[in-house]
């Protein structure tokens, strides 16, 4: 009966603040001073409908359990200093007597969040009136409908209203007096917003009609399979994800390895030191151009490039070249180039983990559906995507991409046309060895930044270009998003360790099968 | 069979110098001028582990043409093994005082030995399955890889992976293998205490003896008809296979007894250093103890003895004297040996004792 005099009281605040409220307000207030819950609770509902002016506060003390009264049914506000404020008054008093806390129970926390909620609904603050929507949706109280009916009159803002809508179909089903018609058009509303919030309170609504029960079962279910399509999705998401950063530590080694079957054990160093350029390039930039600081990576990207490049060039010209023909060699001669790299920047950096900022365009996360897109991942997949088209199209439309290809195909052919082999071997490799430079300036946005950094990826990065056919940028692209996909997908089954370890069993079984990986290369080129 | 002199030489030097390093740390006292301190005994027994690694390796690598990237991981197999004997044998000695349970599972509030942790409180068993793991993995991955014709490095890459997949399997807590920290806190073995000196001295003395058969076995498989044909398959495996051999079937067999001689050294191993972890199972470990043998001399026996001590004696000395030179040194040697000495250590020797040889006309 309070309750429905609650709602009463509610809608004449909505409608038409009448003379008795202050009346209404000291019966709020002599009904917090209680130790009934449901006096407390009362008293709660019927001083957000008061519209009294202390009301917001009296109530936030109440939340935080700061409110307190005397037996004379005075109210009191402990403040952080000790003192004490009277409640309606907000004068300060010296010593109140003997005071007692109001506590609260559950219930009374739902209808102060839903009174709370209610009152700043018709905030002037958009953002703000959707967080009380929300909080309205949560308390799920009876008691806030008149206000969420006028407060949705009112909405002007589409995701606002929504919000309102789903709170209203909360209090709508939580109510004890709603009809069956609106109950299941509020069923159909939360089925609607569908997240898992939405199948929380659906699940635990009882004592619903038989009709009502049903739509709410239905609703479930469609919720479940709907959270079930998402999370798919999220899957996919993060797969694609890690597949393109494998896809960014591995072109450039399908560079290196892929047409010039040279094994570069130090590829993961060039992506460590692509790392590290681009935390010179913003130790740089802090120290000097600070106003640019955001668009630092911007700077690292070719940077890195001319880097981890020059390094490539470097080490053909000294050490590869001496190793051509030898694979199992140079693979050697390549790892201790990598130890020797790593040490050298552990020498010059020290070994601690180095921060790299991430810029404020590239942090926080969107929204899109039930997917949560981090920005940061959906620009490594961008800038993978970006340096792959490059490089293909460096390979295919450049006269350095006419030349290397020609020297894949037929080394002595090519010689005999005039291409001067040894260089345009070593500019292979420094292409490969900058890209892996680039692909160093993206890992340093979600990898730590660290000697070993490198050593993390070279094993993946093999098993991509192995996977997805050697010479090939194509097959390197699946092979990349495919491994990475199946180890998300493998991941909530198996955990992400075992997922991994599937995962490189699934490859060494698929090279029995394919020995020369998804997308061999056909022809006199294949045999070696 | 007849020694040459330098097999001669390899299995005197291979068992003289650890016997002599034993007799030396029994026998006389602590203060006198030749006396061997233990921790030199322990170094000892572990070089000569290693050296059984890189026999292993040359084995698959100098005879066969198999570059293995994944071979410490048959090591670690046959120490885990060896460790999961030891663990037993701490019985309720554990910090929790648990007979059946090894302290970890306890730890990790396991109720039972797994079904695979049985048999291994009983030696021999343990020694036959620190054989058998390694051998059966090598021949069902040999099998597998040799059969679909996956070489080169190809196959250097899968063996990398098998590694790696192994290195994160043990990580796993659930696997029942101590996770990260593995096993330690050995007591005793074969009822005697294996920190004392005379346990020591007698691993070491043993392990000796265990290289000195592997050597052998080696050396009479690559100068035997067998050999010949791996050494056609190493040079040219399609030439052999169109001779009519099957190189699969030459393979499979080398590389199951590489995997089976790994294992012994992982075993004996353990006792020495005292531990086993995953991290033995790392990828660098494995390509470590490629370059013991491109040190020594890829494709002679006693080069891969040799390197697997030399590298290893200069990482306790670097790693004591200067330790943030090890990386660069040893990086240092894998590009020199692969550039200016390409038959490693044993070839210098080879070059001193005869005039250089006419090379032979690389045909293209």
């Amino acid at each position: 009966m309070r309750r429905f005099f609650a709602i009463l009281l509610l809608a004449a605040l909505a409608l038409a603040p009448g003379p008795s409220k202050a009346d209404q307000a000291d019966d709020a207030f002599a009904a917090l001073a209680s130790t009934s819950f449901d006096s407390v609770r009362g008293g709660v509902e019927q001083l957000s409908a008061s519209g009294h002016p202390r009301a917001a506060a009296v109530i936030g003390a109440l939340q935080s359990g700061k409110l307190y009264f005397r037996p004379d049914r005075a109210l009191f506000i402990k403040q952080d200093d000790g003192g004490y404020l009277h409640a309606l008054t907000a004068a300060a008093i010296a010593d109140p007597g003997t005071v007692k806390p109001v506590r609260v129970n559950n219930g009374i926390r739902n209808a102060i969040d839903a009174a709370l909620g209610a009152m700043r609904l018709f905030s002037p603050d958009t953002a703000t009136r959707l967080t009380a929507a929300e909080a309205v949706f949560h308390a799920a109280e009876a008691g806030a409908l008149p206000a969420l009916n006028k407060a949705i009159a009112k909405e002007s803002d589409p995701s606002v209203r929504l919000r309102m809508e789903q709170a209203r179909a909360a209090a709508i089903l939580s109510s004890a007096d709603s009809g069956e018609a609106d109950r299941i058009q509020a069923v159909s509303v939360l089925r609607t917003r569908a997240d898992i919030d939405a199948r929380g309170f659906l699940a635990s609504l009882s004592g619903q009609p038989p009709a009502v029960a049903d739509a709410i079962a239905v609703a479930i279910t469609a919720i479940d399979r709907k959270a079930q399509l998402w999370s798919v999705a999220q899957s996919v998401y993060y797969g694609l994800s890690l597949g393109s950063v494998l896809l960014l530590a591995a072109a450039g080694l399908a560079i290196t390895f892929g047409v010039m079957g040279v094994i570069n054990m130090a590829h993961g160093e060039m992506v460590m030191i692509g790392a590290y350029t681009t935390f010179a390039v913003q130790q740089f930039m802090r120290a000097h151009t600070p106003g640019m600081y955001g668009a630092s990576l911007l700077f690292a990207v070719p940077l890195a490039f001319m880097v981890s490049g020059t390094v490539g060039i470097v080490i053909e010209r000294t050490l590869i070249r001496w190793l051509y023909g030898r694979p199992l060699e140079t693979l050697l001669a390549t790892w201790g180039l990598s130890l020797v790299l790593q040490q050298g920047v552990r020498t010059i950096f020290g070994a601690n983990n180095k921060d790299v900022d991430t810029p404020s365009w590239m942090s926080g996360a969107t929204q899109l559906g039930g997917l949560t897109l981090t920005w940061n991942r959906m620009y490594i997949i961008l800038f993978s995507a970006i340096v792959l088209a490059a490089l293909m199209a460096a390979l295919r439309y450049t006269s350095l991409g006419l030349r290397m290809r020609a020297v894949t195909q037929n080394r002595r052919m090519a010689a005999a046309m005039g291409i001067r082999t040894p260089w345009i071997d070593a500019l292979t490799f420094g292409l490969g060895s900058g890209v892996a430079g680039m692909a160093g300036v993206a890992l340093s946005q979600i990898d730590n930044v660290s000697p070993n950094l490198g050593q993390s990826y070279i094993i993946d990065s093999f098993m991509v270009v192995v996977f997805g056919g050697v010479g090939n940028l194509w097959g390197t692209t699946l092979g990349a998003l495919t491994l990475g996909i199946t180890n998300k997908f493998l991941e909530p089954v198996a955990g992400a360790v075992m997922a991994k370890i599937v995962v490189l069993v699934l490859l060494i079984l698929f090279i029995q099968r394919r020995p020369r990986g998804m997308f061999p290369l056909k022809g006199r080129a294949a045999e070696s | 069979m007849k020694l040459d002199r330098t097999a001669g030489l390899t299995l005197g030097l291979t068992f003289g110098i650890p016997l002599t390093l034993a007799l030396l740390n029994q026998t006389t006292d602590v203060s006198a001028a030749l006396h061997v301190p233990t921790y030199v005994i322990a170094l000892a027994g572990k070089y000569l582990c290693f050296a059984m690694l890189a026999l292993a390796v040359d084995l698959v690598w100098g005879f066969a043409g198999i570059l293995s990237l994944g071979h410490a991981a048959f090591f670690a197999l046959g120490g885990y093994a060896m460790g999961m004997y030891l663990m037993r044998q701490i019985g309720s000695r554990g910090v929790y005082g648990n007979a059946m349970l090894p302290d970890f599972m306890v730890f990790l509030g396991w109720k039972e030995l797994p079904w695979y942790w049985h048999g291994f409180e009983w030696f021999p068993f343990a020694m036959f399955m620190a054989l058998l793991v390694p051998g059966l993995l090598a021949m069902g991955f040999g099998w597998l890889a040799f059969r679909s014709r996956v070489t080169g490095v190809y196959l250097s890459i899968i063996t990398q992976a098998l590694t790696y997949a192994l290195l994160l399997a043990f990580f796993r807590n659930d696997m029942g293998f101590g996770g990260n920290n593995g096993m330690t806190d050995f007591k005793d073995i074969l009822g005697f205490p294996v920190q004392a000196d005379g346990t020591r001295s007698a691993l070491l003395v043993i392990s000796a003896a265990f290289l000195c058969a592997q050597y052998l076995v080696a050396r009479s498989i690559v100068r035997s008809r067998f050999g010949k044909v791996l050494i056609a398959v190493r040079d040219t495996e399609s030439r052999t296979r169109f001779l009519g051999y099957r190189p699969e079937a030459y393979k499979l067999v080398v590389w199951t007894l590489s995997a089976v001689m790994a294992g012994i050294g992982g075993a004996l191993y353990v006792p020495q250093v005292g531990i086993i972890n995953p991290s033995e199972f790392a990828p660098a470990n494995s390509i470590e103890a490629v370059i013991w043998v491109a040190v020594g001399g890829r494709g002679t026996l006693t080069g891969a003895i040799l390197g697997a001590v030399i590298v290893n004696f200069g990482k306790t000395w670097f790693t004591g004297a200067l330790p943030n030179l090890w990386l660069y040194a040893l990086g240092a040697l894998f590009i020199f040996v692969t550039l200016f000495l390409p038959n490693g250590v044993m070839g210098l020797f080879a070059a001193r004792a005869k005039k250089p040889a006419p090379e032979l006309e690389a045909a293209e």
